[in-house]
């Protein structure tokens, strides 16, 4: 696992930590400068996002430099946070009260307790089969026959999209690495991760900068092709860059960056497409004060399980 | 100790999320009246509460059920110091009793729909509310709404899920001169239902 005295784990750290500590000064600098109300809420805005990078980024950095278990936590939580915004937007009943306890209480843990044990055949299996079959299995056992089939898909929804595709993350611990990398798995979890945040936020400055044609109005007004592209070709070239901390060559690493970047845009607009049908602007604003982890996780619901299958298919 | 314990399991299991639009201390006692869909309404408005305040706010609760258990009997005793209502007591005594206690100082919860509900449908409040305000009209009747508790722990289910609750305290209503029951019954109500500010799944949002 990832420890302090690898030099490659020491180079991305430095760099990311640079790179937050000049974007907040950066941010210091134009909170003075910005004078119309529109671009101090836009810089306030930035100012938001920075602050919970700096929180983001020790947090997972002290998770993946203690080693694999606490990885696994982390993500286990990040699940279970994500799973509770989800649920807590969707309209659920009284008679989903006991598929909802499955869901929460064993198969979330039982999905990250396999990661963790390392039982890849189960943990590939477990939520898409098993947890398929039992949750409805449930819900008619209990009874209700009301929208059946829009509860079931509902919570089966959920725990693939809040716990299954997220758990693949950690689940990149697990993989068959070629000798010369072994060991050091822990970086290829923290290059998916950097490389589908940046993607996000890259997409969202240049869509800022540039954003003129819009994607999707109907389900993300800030969602623009110049943000795409400008996004995505960044996130892909920085992704590139970042070669030597993965067991790709420079190629596959750009190859790598381009599909994850490209699925975790999908997947924020599926994420968004939700949120619209619900009627809320983020997941973090269903209650006032409560984090939004869905809101930051969005991409990585389908760029971790895409990334995980692509690298175990072809190393 | 005890009652900050339980404070805050209720807190964390609800992930209960409190908005104050009256401040949470006033000056005088308040009866705190809200929507009933769960068996955890009770302690998750209490919990809700700054600590200090928790000790002088007081439930009203069923007698019979709070007397069923050593554990129930224990809690309401000793922790929640519950006003307990005898159901088959009458309205008169009942008033009687949560007077005295808002007379001696305490403030009160009460769920005036006197049942829980499915947490869709709140029902036309029970009197207790009205004669309450007219013997002691120096309290402030506080609206509060409830949202997402049903979801949490439903009627006849005793794990709770943890789904995000939310919890709204309104500002205060008072009893107009020569006001019929009726009529603050219904207005009590509808302030209730005012604070449910749930997103409508028609009218999406346009703005991100």
């Amino acid at each position: 696992m990832g420890n302090l005295s690898d030099p490659v784990l020491q180079q991305l750290l430095g760099g990311i930590f640079g790179a937050l500590a000049l974007g907040t000064i950066v941010g210091q600098i134009l909170k003075r400068r910005a004078r119309t109300p529109a671009s101090r809420e836009t810089v306030a805005n930035m100012n938001q996002r920075i602050m919970s990078w700096w929180v983001m980024c020790v947090v997972f950095g002290v998770a993946v430099l203690t080693g694999g278990i606490a990885s696994i936590v982390l993500f286990a939580l990040l699940s279970f946070f994500a799973l509770r915004e989800f649920i807590t937007l969707v309209d659920t009943g009284g008679g989903d009260h006991r598929a909802l306890l499955i869901a929460f209480f064993i198969a979330l843990p039982a999905q990250y307790v396999l990661v963790a044990v390392g039982w890849y055949g189960l943990f590939s299996i477990l939520i898409p089969v098993y947890a398929f079959l039992l949750i409805p299995g449930v819900l008619a056992i209990i009874g209700d026959t009301r929208d059946f089939l829009r509860r079931t898909a509902t919570i089966q929804w959920g725990l693939a999209v809040c716990v299954y595709s997220i758990s693949h993350a950690p689940a990149l611990l697990l993989l068959d690495v070629p000798a010369d990398y072994r060991g050091r798995e822990a970086l290829l979890l923290f290059w998916l991760v950097l490389v589908v945040q940046l993607s996000d936020v890259l997409q969202y400055v240049f869509g800022k900068l540039f954003g003129r044609r819009k994607i999707a109005p109907r389900v993300s007004p800030n969602k623009t092709w110049e943000g795409f592209v400008g996004g995505v070709t960044c996130a892909t070239l920085i992704g590139a860059g970042l070669y030597w901390a993965t067991p790709f060559g420079p190629l596959e690493a750009a190859g790598m960056a381009l599909l994850v970047a490209l699925s975790g845009f999908l997947g924020g607009l599926v994420m968004a497409a939700i949120k619209r049908d619900r009627g809320v602007k983020d997941y973090g604003a269903v209650i006032p004060g409560h984090g939004g982890v869905l809101d930051r996780i969005d991409s990585l619901t389908f760029a971790a399980p895409v990334f995980f299958h692509v690298t175990r298919f072809f190393y | 100790m005890v009652a900050s314990l339980i404070a805050g399991i209720a807190r964390l299991i609800t992930g209960a999320v409190a908005v104050w639009i009256v401040p949470p201390r006033g000056e005088r006692v308040r009866v705190y009246f809200a929507n009933h869909s769960s068996h955890a309404d009770f302690a998750t408005i209490w919990a809700a509460l700054p600590p200090d305040l928790r000790a002088s706010t007081r439930p009203v609760a069923a007698a019979d059920y709070w007397s069923g258990s050593a554990l129930r009997r224990y809690l309401m005793a000793s922790v929640f110091h519950g006003v307990l209502i005898d159901r088959a007591g009458g309205g008169e005594a009942a008033t009687a009793q949560m007077a005295d206690a808002l007379r001696g100082g305490d403030s009160l919860i009460m769920f005036p729909e006197g049942t829980r509900g499915d947490g869709r449908v709140v029902a036309p409040f029970r009197s207790g509310l009205y004669h309450l305000a007219v013997a002691v009209p120096e309290a402030e009747l506080i609206p509060v709404c409830l949202v997402n508790l049903n979801r949490v722990l439903p009627k006849g289910e005793s794990i709770p899920v943890p789904v995000i609750a939310r919890l709204t305290f309104g500002s205060p209503i008072a009893l107009e001169p020569g006001e019929p029951k009726s009529a603050l019954l219904e207005r009590a109500r509808a302030a209730v239902l005012e604070l449910d500010v749930r997103p409508s799944p028609t009218e999406p949002s346009s703005d991100h």
